[in-house]
């Protein structure tokens, strides 16, 4: 198969960290496109929940935001936003999170929430939403965001969403029972945490990259796996299911650029 | 006890200076009619309290309606950012905005614990977070049987509680179908609560027994005002108006364009226009 980009390539990797039997909470944009095609192609029975409070959503297109009202009608059931939180996300119902971030630093940390001081930000981001407590709450967190060094920075500038804190057993000493980001799926890579250190290590290059592309968009030291292996590129299954969900997608939304 | 009026006498008589108001809705459902009635009454100095402030927050804060905010995702969905938000925050304009933020997890218990009649919220959440060093409102509680510290939010009680829905029946109790969000614990939390509906119906014969059903005597005041979710969306009604979300990141983005947009599309109008709105949309629902 030849002929993807990497935003493709980002996608399909996701994709593929899903399992058929998975309780996956769905982040907005990205992860969502993942979710989506992992349904389509081998993970038919995963139950996709979104914060809206849609359980088991099966939506024909991608959604605008987290409440379309496609995820309703595909839905398993629908519940409320306080359900949503304290009975499946709190009750320890959910196994991965799939979150998207604009700030990341080496050990799963993310910045949703403001660039600069707090108090007197440079930027204003939307904030946290549902993420915090689906960072420490659900099983295990994936990850998945176009690398820039403006966005996979140093030192993140606020901790919207707990990854491995400082590193080696950060999430033990503040009483997290879950395991925290276990998985990062970039448009040039795949990164797992070291199992010691938690710091995200490349294991896996997507075809044609390089490891000095990987460290041009990164804002620290890319450490890279002994083992480093290649990503396998997209089947022509993995690829037609993508672009015929987006394509569906833009035809649904007038065009309009999924987020 | 609920009482059939004009969207007008139901923001004027619902809705004081200086109040504590939560206009809800979790993307769907979102009672744009509402908040436009109440820029259209000049209100002022409004605490406003959402989980999702989207851009009828952006327009109440743009016209310099809030003294503070209370939320925890403030965003375009689908777009990006709230400008005008950003506008007040970074540099404020037209006035600061205290801000008070949240997760959704907190928000959500808190409005639960605010219709249930509690002090506070007890939940497992903001563990690592920077939010609880910058929200003094963010503190922690010992499980007295399990010794676990658990994160305590103070309970939202809004002096009003806004919402949209699909139907009242001429008793006036309220039927929510779809998406439900928090809109019955934001009303239940509410010392008042305003609901606008798409239309009234002669009794809810057929309608579901676990259905989201407000009794009438659990809301003061409801309007009928069809589309008055536009360019949110009513489940059963008509569809969200995607370009509408878009084309508000260009209006908010310059001051001018934004006033000027405020006067021609709200100040100058009237609750009547949503119906005309949403005409296009109900196909697509």
């Amino acid at each position: 198969m030849t002929g993807f980009t990497s935003d493709e390539m980002m996608t399909i990797a996701a994709a593929r960290a899903l399992k058929n039997d998975d309780v996956c909470f769905v982040g907005i944009g990205a992860p969502s496109a993942a979710c989506n095609v992992a349904r389509l192609t081998h993970a038919p029975d995963i139950t996709l929940i979104y914060e809206s409070g849609t359980i088991g959503t099966a939506p024909e297109v991608l959604p605008l935001s987290i409440g379309d009202g496609e995820l309703c009608e595909t839905a398993v059931t629908t519940v409320s936003v306080p359900e949503m939180f304290r009975y499946w996300l709190q009750g320890g119902r959910i196994s991965v999170g799939f979150l998207g971030a604009a700030q990341l630093d080496r050990f799963g940390n993310i910045n949703t929430t403001v660039i600069g001081d707090y108090h007197q930000p440079k930027v204003r981001l939307p904030g946290g939403g549902g993420a915090p407590e689906i960072a420490s709450s659900c099983g295990e967190i994936f990850i998945t965001m176009k690398q820039s060094k403006r966005g996979l920075v140093d030192k993140i500038d606020f901790f919207t969403s707990f990854g491995h804190g400082e590193g080696g057993h950060a999430r033990e000493r503040l009483g997290l029972r879950t395991k925290g980001p276990t998985l990062l799926i970039t448009d040039l890579a795949i990164w797992k945490p070291d199992p010691e250190t938690k710091e995200f290590t490349v294991t896996s290059l997507h075809p044609g990259v390089t490891r000095e592309a990987v460290q041009e968009t990164c804002g620290w030291q890319v450490r890279f796996a002994a083992g480093l292996t290649e990503t396998p590129a997209p089947t022509a299954l993995e690829l037609d299911t993508l672009r015929a969900l987006k394509a569906r997608t833009a035809a649904a939304h007038g065009g309009q650029e999924v987020a | 006890m609920a009482t059939f009026m004009s969207l007008a006498e139901a923001v004027s008589s619902n809705l004081f200076d200086g109040d504590t108001a939560a206009f809800e809705g979790f993307t769907h459902l979102i009672p744009h009619a509402a908040a436009h009635e109440a820029i259209r009454q000049g209100r002022r100095d409004l605490t406003l309290v959402r989980m999702t402030p989207d851009i009828v927050y952006d327009q109440m804060i743009g016209m310099g309606m809030a003294r503070k905010l209370v939320f925890s995702y403030a965003g375009n969905p689908g777009v990006g950012l709230l400008r005008r938000l950003r506008d007040a925050v970074e540099n404020g304009w037209p006035h600061p905005v205290e801000i008070e933020e949240h997760s959704h997890a907190a928000m959500a218990n808190a409005y639960e614990a605010g219709a249930a009649g509690l002090p506070c919220a007890v939940f497992r959440g903001y563990k690592g977070a920077s939010l609880a060093r910058v929200n003094p409102n963010i503190r922690s509680v010992t499980c007295p049987f399990t010794g676990e510290e658990l994160a305590a939010v103070p309970s939202i009680r809004p002096d009003v509680t806004f919402i949209h829905a699909q139907k009242a029946n001429r008793r006036g109790d309220v039927l929510i179908e779809g998406i439900i969000g928090i809109q019955k614990e934001a009303v239940l939390a509410a010392r008042r609560a305003v609901v606008t509906v798409e239309e009234v119906v002669e009794d809810f014969a057929g309608v579901h027994p676990n259905a989201c059903v407000l009794p009438h005597w659990t809301v003061k005041a409801i309007a009928v005002v069809p589309g008055g979710a536009h360019p949110s969306y009513a489940h059963g009604y008509y569809a969200r108006d995607n370009r509408s979300y878009l084309e508000w990141d260009a209006i908010a983005a310059d001051r001018e364009a934004f006033t000027a947009w405020m006067k021609q599309n709200v100040l100058d109008k009237d609750a009547d226009v949503f119906a005309g709105r949403v005409a296009a949309l109900r196909a697509a629902r």
